[in-house]
């Protein structure tokens, strides 16, 4: 008998006379917390994330600013117009490597929890350009921002590869010193717009 | 490479030499009353904690119960999203399957994320038979295996280690695997971590297989979840061209929907945030991003025979969360390595004889590692009963010794303990009796526990076995029940 075979029979021998009715109660909601955008500002920065807040017409030249002499990737359909960045030509690992910062736009906000969510469209890019480059620019915007995990799990599509980031890449394994940035972008800065 | 726990010695005999050790217990004291304390605060903060537990609970519950349908649909939706599945019925199938996709490549090293599951078929070390590298990339990880050793605490495995400690073994061994330490290393930890940043990126470029376990896996739509702090889950999830992930079969839940009781519930009890720093998603093959072969190796090694035990069914709930660790005072003296297993701690003196049985006496000497004093069931995320299933699982050791001649010395204490709690005045009389050996040992004992304490030398007779490997703390010359009825509960002062 294959394994497969073998171990679903397993499990079902195991399972014999198991009622396989449970009732699961619905997860809580949040209460209402008021402001989610100025929600989401707070617990961002909670995590020593920089975080700059500027309106629409604002953005590029706040990006700019944030980026200085830093050589920059940026996804396909990014729409911000930053003079030197380059756009991301399917690079290799290594030639990413060789990159300062990425900017990128974001599919969702979580208040609760501070968190930024990618699900790499092509204003977000490919999973490795977000995570080679040392500094992470990430260009949010207030609509995007949702209350809690729920809202944002109702919203994303399980098809696309995601990844949530909640402050910049960090560890406590050294005697529970929490050091920011391991492997990840040492610096993540968020731009809320609006 | 990093050692095995395979030949420990029986918790009590390791236990005793941990608890000699002060470094490990002063440096776990800290660990644990340092996590304890986050994880309180962030717990607090959400109104409805009770409620989230229950549906966390709920939804891990629900999918266990209708395990072999979740599996088939997972199965079914991996395929369709591109990645080929793999069955394991032990640690041995699912080294092999790992080896043999990693050859399939021509390559001799992969580079891996920190899993429970790969660490408990000691993946490491059958691909390391087969002359393939794997190279840990979690900072912890990484200190455990350059410095030859076992990892101590779920969540932080290398906390047995301090600064001077790591800076020599990243000076001594980094340049013997790949690029060496920097010579002017200092024992900052933001150097260390720098200079492990710099040691493991090397790897991270060239890799073109990686492997990786899963914290959930999403029957409905395939979806694998890993959820990490450093990035070195991003970085094995993401550039290498190949992606082999060992997921237990416990790890499935229903739907997509599922996952939100659970990320809520894990990071707040785990590394006490409100998020953890990146939580990665997939499901199958993602054309254009990320590694274009993806194998799931679906894990059994003893699952369903926990999933046959009534009582102890729900340990597989268990989300690795370490929450029951830190609250647990038998762990915060006697640390990680006592228990034998990479599953240390309330969780582990169940899930190991759960899964492997107590036939062995280092199994079977686990679910005497605890005071039954509650605290893991107070914190776990999803309300496993630790103390319930341990005390099933005493009840199983001591069946599996009923035909022995010479009763072992657990079985006498267990019946003993079973006779007196079965009777409040016995019990009373029984807590006088042993007050009053207190009181003889602390005159007569001769060894002091490391606190200074004083300790019970080796009891006589069948219990001899017991104590002599286990220092039992001297009891106390006056039993909490006689102090209750003299102080009428502490109101008195309680000042003898
Ligand atoms: S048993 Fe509960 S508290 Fe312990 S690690 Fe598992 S989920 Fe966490």
């Amino acid at each position: 008998m294959s394994a497969r075979d073998d171990i679903l029979r397993g499990v079902r021998q195991a399972l014999a006379g198991v009622s396989p009715a449970v009732e699961v109660p619905a997860a809580p909601r949040v209460p209402d917390r008021g402001d989610l955008v100025a929600l989401f500002v707070e617990r961002v920065e909670d995590y020593r994330a920089v975080v700059t807040r500027c309106a629409p017409d604002e953005v590029d030249q706040v990006v700019r600013d944030v980026l200085g002499s830093a050589r920059a990737v940026v996804p396909p359909d990014l729409g911000l117009d930053l003079p030197g960045a380059v756009v991301d030509d399917v690079f290799t690992a290594t030639e990413l490597d060789a990159y300062d910062a990425v900017v990128t736009r974001a599919a969702v906000g979580i208040a609760e929890t501070g968190t930024v969510v990618l699900d790499h469209q092509p204003d977000q890019g490919r999973r490795a350009i977000t995570l080679v480059p040392d500094l992470h620019v990430c260009v949010v915007d207030g609509g995007q921002v949702v209350a809690d995990v729920p809202d944002a799990i109702a919203l994303l599509d399980p098809a696309r590869p995601l990844t949530w980031i909640s402050g910049p890449s960090a560890t406590s394994d050294i005697e529970l010193d929490r050091v920011e940035g391991v492997h990840g972008p040492r610096t993540l800065h968020v731009v809320l717009v609006g | 490479m990093s050692g095995t726990f395979v030949g420990m010695p029986a918790f009590p005999t390791a236990a005793r030499e941990a608890l000699g050790d002060t470094q490990l217990r002063r440096n776990l004291a800290h660990a644990t009353h340092v996590i304890r304390d986050k994880r309180a605060k962030v717990v607090a903060e959400v109104e409805d904690w009770e409620e989230l537990r229950l549906a966390g609970a709920g939804v891990k519950e629900a999918a266990l119960r209708d395990l072999a349908t979740h599996l088939e649909t997972l199965e079914a939706s991996l395929v369709r999203a591109g990645a080929t599945v793999h069955w394991a019925r032990d640690a041995e199938e699912a080294c092999a399957i790992v080896a043999q996709v990693t050859k399939a490549h021509g390559v001799d090293e992969v580079v891996k994320v920190k899993s429970m599951a790969t660490a408990e078929i000691g993946l490491n070390e059958a691909l390391e038979a087969e002359g393939i590298a794997a190279w840990e990339t979690d900072l912890a990880e990484l200190i455990v295996q350059l410095g030859d050793d076992l990892p101590s605490h779920i969540l932080v495995p290398a906390i047995h280690r301090n600064r001077a400690e790591i800076r020599e073994i990243f000076l001594r061994r980094m340049g013997d695997v790949g690029r060496p330490a920097p010579v002017d290393l200092t024992d900052e930890p933001a150097v260390l971590a720098a200079a492990a940043r710099a040691h493991l990126r090397e790897k991270f470029l060239r890799a073109k297989v990686a492997v990786s376990g899963a914290n959930f896996a999403v029957a409905e739509t395939g979806t694998l979840v890993v959820v990490e702090s450093e990035g070195n889950g991003r970085m094995c999830l993401t550039l290498p061209e190949v992606l082999i992930s060992v997921v237990g079969i416990e790890k499935v839940v229903a739907t997509w929907a599922d996952l939100d009781p659970l990320l809520r519930l894990l990071p707040r009890s785990s590394t006490g945030e409100r998020m953890n720093p990146y939580t990665s998603t997939w499901s199958g093959v993602t054309p254009g991003d990320g590694p274009q072969e993806v194998h799931v190796v679906l894990l059994d090694n003893g699952r369903t025979r926990a999933l046959a035990d009534d009582v102890g069914r729900q340990a597989l709930r268990c989300i690795r969360c370490s929450a029951c660790l830190n609250v647990c005072p038998v762990y915060e003296r006697v640390g990680g390595h006592a228990y034998g297993s990479v599953y240390p701690g309330p969780i582990g003196a169940i899930l190991n004889p759960l899964l492997h049985g107590v036939s062995d006496e280092q199994t079977a000497s686990l679910p005497y590692a605890s005071s039954l004093c509650g605290a893991c069931f107070e914190v776990c995320p999803v309300r496993i009963d630790i103390p319930s299933v341990l005390v099933d699982q005493r009840a199983a050791v001591v069946d599996s010794h009923r035909g022995d001649r010479v009763p072992k010395a657990e079985a006498v204490a267990m019946k003993a303990a079973a006779w007196a709690f079965s009777d409040s005045r016995r019990l009373a009389w029984a807590e006088k009796a042993s007050g009053l050996g207190g009181r003889l040992l602390r005159r007569f004992g001769r060894t002091t526990l490391p606190g200074g304490r004083a300790a019970a030398g080796r009891l006589p007779g069948p219990a001899a076995g017991w104590t002599g490997a286990r220092d039992l703390p001297a009891p106390p010359e006056e039993s909490f029940r006689d102090w209750w009825d003299r102080t009428d509960g502490g109101r008195d002062g309680g000042a003898r």
